[in-house]
C-alpha cells in the first residue's frame, strides 16, 4: 500500500511550499510555491481516493480548476502592481494605500 | 519491494528534490522550470496511485497551461534574472525553517491517523479509467461541477479587469 508514503511525500512538500512561501521575496515566486501546496494536498487527495474511494479524485478537479483561476486573478494583480510600483519584490510592496 | 514501490520512491525523490531547488533558485525561470519537473513528477505519482485520468489532466492543465502563464508573466514582467534581495537574510531564513519543520513534524504525526481500506484501484477495473471520475462528476456533483463553471468566469472577467491599463 502506498498511503503511507504518498502521505509523507504530500507533507514534505506542503512544509517545502510553506518554507518557500516563507523563504522567497519574490512575488511570482511566492505564487509559485502557493501552487507546490495545492499539489501536495492533490497528492494526499489521490492517495486517499485510492483507499476510500472516488470522490477525492473530485475533489482534486475542483482543486486544479481553482489553481487554474487563482493563478490567473494572482497573475494580474502582479502585473497590476508591477506597473504601478515597477517591482515584485514584496520588501518593496510595504504600503496599504499608495 | 515491488516494482510499483521502486518508482513510486524515485518519483517521489525527483519530486522533493526539485520542489526544494524550485524553493531556492535565486532566479525565478530556473525556479519555474524546476517546479514544472516537480509538477511531472507528481503526475507520475498520480498514476502510480491510479488516477490516470488525474494524472493527464496534471500535465495538460498544471504543467501546460498554469506554468506557461508563470513563464509569460516572468519574461513579460522582464524578470529574467536573479534580484538581490529575493531570498531573506539569516533571521527570515532560521524563523521560516523553524516553522515548516513544525508544520512538517505535525503532518508526519498527522500521518497516523490511517482510515480503513476500500477501492477504487477495483472501481477503475470494472468500469474503466475515465468514467470512474466522469459518472460521479456527472451525477451526485453536478452542482458543484456548474458552480465552477461560474468561477471561472468570474476568473477571466476579474483577470481581465485588472490587467487592463484602462477600460
Amino acid at each position: 500500500m502506498l498511503l503511507g508514503p504518498a502521505l509523507t511525500v504530500s507533507g514534505v512538500l506542503f512544509a517545502l511550499g510553506v518554507l518557500g512561501v516563507l523563504l522567497r521575496r519574490n512575488a511570482i515566486v511566492i505564487f509559485m510555491c502557493v501552487e507546490l501546496m495545492l499539489n501536495a494536498a492533490n497528492l494526499a487527495f489521490v492517495a486517499f481516493a485510492q483507499q476510500l474511494g472516488v470522490a477525492g479524485q473530485i475533489f482534486v478537479f475542483f482543486v486544479m480548476a481553482v489553481a487554474a483561476a487563482e493563478a490567473a486573478v494572482g497573475l494580474a494583480i502582479i502585473l497590476a502592481v508591477y506597473r504601478h510600483r515597477h517591482t515584485v519584490d514584496l520588501q518593496n510592496i510595504n504600503l496599504l494605500k499608495g | 519491494m515491488d516494482g510499483t514501490r521502486i518508482l513510486f520512491d524515485g518519483f517521489a525523490l525527483l519530486a522533493m528534490g526539485s520542489a526544494g531547488l524550485c524553493i531556492t533558485r535565486r532566479n525565478p525561470v530556473a525556479s519555474a522550470l524546476w517546479l514544472v519537473v516537480t509538477l511531472f513528477a507528481l503526475a507520475a505519482l498520480f498514476v502510480l496511485l491510479d488516477a490516470q485520468f488525474i494524472a493527464v489532466l496534471q500535465v495538460l492543465v498544471y504543467a501546460g497551461a498554469i506554468m506557461v502563464l508563470f513563464l509569460f508573466v516572468i519574461m513579460l514582467l522582464n524578470l529574467g534574472r536573479a534580484a538581490p534581495t529575493d531570498l531573506k537574510g539569516p533571521l527570515g531564513l532560521g524563523v521560516g525553517v523553524l516553522l515548516a519543520g513544525l508544520l512538517l513534524v505535525q503532518l508526519l504525526v498527522l500521518r497516523q491517523a490511517g482510515p480503513a481500506t476500500g477501492g477504487a484501484a477495483r472501481a477503475t477495473v470494472e468500469q474503466g479509467i475515465i468514467p470512474t471520475v466522469a459518472r460521479p462528476l456527472f451525477t451526485a456533483y453536478l452542482v458543484p461541477f456548474e458552480i465552477t463553471s461560474l468561477l471561472l468566469l468570474a476568473a477571466i472577467v476579474g483577470a481581465v479587469v485588472l490587467a487592463k491599463r484602462k477600460l
